[in-house]
């Protein structure tokens, strides 16, 4: 069956096929049922008491009133929670509820849970909290200070991370050219279109039934355990529609299911728990603020030899994600590029803010803005093309990464520059953009990033994944797995994989949505991984039932298994094509003969390691990469800048949908507009000022650019039919290309997103250009 | 109190009961169950509870149910006749719908625009969804299936027109 596969299907009929969306049509129709729009009999409205102050002893919190009013069934505090009052993350320091401190402006005291959300609204005003308010602090760099307030740890520093490759100095000392800068990001907000929302339904013998907007529905499940005392095996998380997530629905559903279950818990009743926007961008995790000390030495001719970098992340109040999204980070810090002296020092360090999270590139945007500016002004500096130094530069097959993994396959990288260069007319528009005058300048700009598909070694206990395949005697198969489609497009993907790999066609597969009930954890949905792990799950399930097929099918054709050919719903011997049978006519015999078509199927990540003394090893099993080139106009008298084009060329492996791997690609794209120049959320002594879509500005149509997606498809050996991933890289490059174009057209470099008019107008005003 | 108010949804007459200050997204989702239109803020930024009030687009976040009686009302459900209409069926071709919350509201504009103007160029379709917030698609696809759907009514109507003749 190996060889099988391998041989005869190396013709695909629905991988690499445009197929339409399976959840497409509900969702234009208005039926696909969001958290939202799900009602249980009884049900009860949950709502959230938050602290008004960044830090804060709590002296009391009075709830008598707020538990007289009418309608209200349950007020409860911390000494109410059933189970331990902690979210469980990575680590364990994050109280469900705030019992005597609490630390960030918005974090949970108390919870309402009444007949109505109005009525519930009103229980909120009538909880008193008595407060004594503590001086916060607020910068991670302050927070490094000796005389901070330690309000983490000893030292206020949640984690710290090191890399360390060859000698650093001594790359300096051989460099003719050292480039070194400090850059700074600020936050960003997720802005999925649905809030947080989250139902929890009692259920008979002790059991509790959660239905979520979630991305991680056996993290939601261990959390609901941890908080109601109830037992794993009668927590049943359920996700529904979920109207976007790009992180942000990766760790906040687990306390907002904590909120839920603890009420529906003590009341007995179904409670629905909906955040309203506002209660949304000011409680929940955003992409971490940075700054990023960057050195880089360069010879003349434009080799790297030695890079240093300081990595710093305000990472809130409490750790939640900050573990991980460093180590991300620190591992990309260099870029794709060889180099055989680094030095990196990161630290994420605590502040009462609201802590962050994960977001799309997860660590990885803020440095890819600082090793790309820092690219662009070695280019500049030695005279020479930022194509060229890239490709200098750029990993392929054989090198080794800042990590010391040498990368044995599938390295797509300088393909992709090559093939964004020529798409956008690189050389052409580069000279002639220069030469312009007056008001409207014009730039073009690149960013090359890789990135490690799935969790690598810092999750690398959590990197497995499982999935359940049926076939039914009418021949139709029903796919179960536990990653979550969150718009990406993933049960379409999951869809084709299985279609595929069973030989049958791919309007007879239906891919259920994640139900811990049914299919073991698989890990959480994030790092690109929706494809590659439940895709290998999912095809030694099918291979299991193929199998079994084809050893009926064999009899019936009168032939082997070796020679039989699965393909768009029939079978045939691969030497007499024409004269097979349907797919659904070996299953009925199948069935009369009693064999078993329902298989379980398993995939573990390949190897990866990490050694934290040093930061070296291999830690991703295998890496996506992309280059985007973006073009802008800037009104070098406003600051404005339009962006007219994105050339992005992604090598993520075989792509098994393109339509959906490019709306990925042009949704990162938009994103990464939007962190680049307008994405600005303001933040004065822990509050925030602008918690709305009206003062947090994201792209609109109009901002919109022309965008051209090409695919590099570098096949990874143990990926779905050679994919890897492409949520993320979609996302990662933008920004650091448009601001590399928007330093071309101006002549000046801003050094901190997002590169608001003002900012660009400052800039060129300090410049003393233009004037 | 409450006060009883009479509007058609979807070409069904209703009469309901509703307070003084009740909005009428609550309205639609709540009392007639219609979920499709979709609460994305509250407070009028993201255009995900767009429907359609007289023929003319307006944000059910925004509107006192009162305000609408008497009045004809067009959700995402009211869009579909027996089948797929065209901006539906060119919402799935293009690939314009990721995680689909706000697919409803950009349907309903796109009707409106459609109604209004058979052709309207790109800058048009950008100019006229630019209130309607999408975090997932980058508008592209948004914007080539709403042309789509365009041209597809062109030609129906020339088929319709030619068959008559």
């Amino acid at each position: 069956m190996e060889k099988e596969i391998v041989t005869l299907k190396e013709k695909l009929n629905v991988v690499g096929k445009p197929k339409r969306r399976v959840d497409a049509k509900e969702k234009v129709i208005g039926k696909a049922l969001y958290v939202d729009d799900l009602r249980f009999p009884g049900m009860l409205y949950g709502k959230v008491k938050r602290s008004i102050y960044p830090r804060a002893r709590i002296r009391v919190i009075d709830t008598s009133k707020a538990k007289a009013l009418k309608g209200v069934v349950a007020v409860l505090t911390a000494k109410d929670i059933p189970g331990k009052n902690m979210v469980p993350i990575i680590v364990e320091d994050m109280p469900l509820l705030a019992e005597r401190e609490v630390r960030y402006i918005g974090e949970a005291l108390a919870l309402v849970a009444a007949s109505s959300k109005r009525t519930a609204e009103e229980a909120l005003k009538l909880i008193k909290v008595d407060y004594e308010p503590l001086t916060p602090v607020t910068s991670p760099i302050d927070a490094l200070k000796n005389t901070s307030p330690k309000i983490y740890g000893e030292n206020n520093i949640v984690i710290s991370y090191k890399l360390r490759k060859g000698d650093v100095e001594s790359g300096f000392r051989e460099a003719d050219v050292i480039i070194e800068r400090e850059y700074r990001t600020g936050y960003q907000e997720h802005v999925y279109l649905e809030p947080q929302g989250i139902i929890a339904v009692p259920g008979p013998n002790g059991s509790m039934v959660i239905y979520g907007s979630l991305q991680c529905p056996h993290y939601v499940q261990k959390a609901v355990s941890y908080v109601t005392g109830i037992g794993m095996n009668k927590v049943r998380v359920v996700q529904v529609e979920t109207g976007g997530g790009f992180g942000g629905k990766e760790d906040v559903p687990s306390w907002v299911a904590g909120y839920t279950a603890v009420l529906a818990y003590r009341t007995n009743k179904p409670v629905k728990l909906i955040y309203d926007r506002e209660e949304d961008i000011l409680s929940t995790s955003k992409r971490h603020p940075a700054i990023i000390k960057y050195r880089t030495g360069a010879k003349k001719t434009g080799e790297l030899t030695a890079v240093e970098v300081k990595y710093i992340l305000d990472a809130g109040a409490y750790a939640t994600l900050s573990i991980p999204v460093l180590w991300r980070g620190t591992v990309h810090a260099v870029g794709p590029y060889k180099c055989p002296n680094i030095k990196v020092d990161s630290l994420a360090v605590a502040t009462n803010k609201v802590p962050c999270g994960a977001f799309r590139g997860f660590g990885t945007p803020q440095v890819i803005f600082a090793h790309e500016s820092q690219m662009d002004l070695l280019a500049e500096e030695i005279g020479m093309d930022p194509i060229d130094l890239r490709l200098k530069n750029a990993l392929e097959e054989g090198d080794q990464t800042a990590t010391g993994q040498v990368l044995r396959e599938s390295v797509g990288l300088k393909e992709t520059i090559r093939r964004a260069a020529e798409l956008s007319n690189w050389h052409r528009k580069r000279r002639e953009y220069s030469l312009l005058k007056g008001v409207k300048r014009r730039g073009i700009g690149i960013s090359t990033v890789f990135y490690g598909v799935s969790l690598g070694a810092a999750g690398k206990h959590l990197d497995k994944a499982a999935s359940l395949v049926h076939v039914f005697p009418d021949g139709s198969v029903v796919v179960f797995q536990s990653l979550t489609e969150i718009g990406q497009g993933q049960r379409t993907v999951i869809a084709q994989i299985a279609s595929e790999s069973l030989g049958v066609k791919f309007e007879d597969v239906y891919v259920q949505q994640a139900d811990t009930s049914i299919v073991p954890d698989s890990g959480p949905t994030v790092a690109s991984r929706g494809t590659l792990m439940p895709g290998m799950a999912v095809i030694d399930a099918c291979k299991r039932i193929k199998k079994r097929l084809a050893a009926v099918a064999a009899e019936m054709l009168n032939t082997t298994p070796e020679n039989l050919v699965f393909e768009n719903g029939e079978v045939y011997n691969v030497y007499k094509p024409g004269k097979g049978m349907l797919f659904k006519e070996v299953v009925k015999e199948a069935y009369n003969r009693r064999v078993n078509l329902g298989a379980e199927g398993w995939f573990e990540a390949p190897f990866t390691s990490f050694n934290p003394e040093t930061g070296q090893g291999e830690p991703y099993f295998v890496y996506s990469y992309a280059t985007h080139i973006a073009e802008v106009e800037v009104d070098v008298e406003t600051g404005k800048v339009d962006v007219l084009k994105v050339t992005a060329v992604h090598d993520s492996g075989k792509i098994i949908n393109p339509a959906t791997a490019s709306g990925q690609v042009e949704g990162g794209i938009l994103q990464g507009l939007g962190y680049a120049l307008m994405e600005e959320l303001q933040e004065k002594d822990g509050y925030i000022l602008n918690p709305n879509l009206t003062d947090y500005l994201i792209p609109t149509s109009m901002d919109a650019p022309e965008i051209e997606v090409s695919f590099v498809e570098a096949r990874y050996s143990k990926g779905p039919f050679g994919a890897k991933g492409i949520g993320e890289p979609s996302i990662m490059p933008t920004a650091a290309a448009i601001l590399n174009a928007v330093s071309h057209a101006i002549g000046v470099r801003v050094f901190s997103l997002p590169a608001t008019p003002e900012k660009i107008y400052w800039t060129i005003k300090g410049s003393g250009r233009y004037t | 109190m409450g006060e009883i108010i009479e509007f058609t949804v979807n070409g069904l007459k209703r009469r309901i009961e509703v307070e003084p200050n009740e909005l009428l997204i609550n309205v639609i989702r709540g009392k007639l169950g219609l979920t499709g239109t979709k609460y994305g803020c509250g407070i009028g930024e993201c255009g995900s509870c767009t429907v359609l009030i007289d023929g003319e687009p307006a944000l059910s976040c925004l509107t006192l149910a009162i305000e609408v009686d008497g009045r004809e009302i067009v959700t995402i459900e009211g869009i579909a006749e027996n089948e797929l209409n065209h901006i539906q069926e060119a919402f799935l071709d293009q690939g314009a719908v990721q995680c689909g919350f706000c697919t409803p509201g950009m349907i309903i504009m796109a009707k409106y625009l459609l109604n209004k103007k058979r052709n309207p160029t790109e800058k048009e379709i950008k100019e006229h969804i630019k209130g309607n917030l999408c975090r997932c698609t980058g508008y592209i696809n948004i914007i080539k299936a709403i042309k789509e759907a365009a041209e597809k009514m062109q030609n129906s109507n020339v088929k319709a027109i030619s068959k008559e003749l």
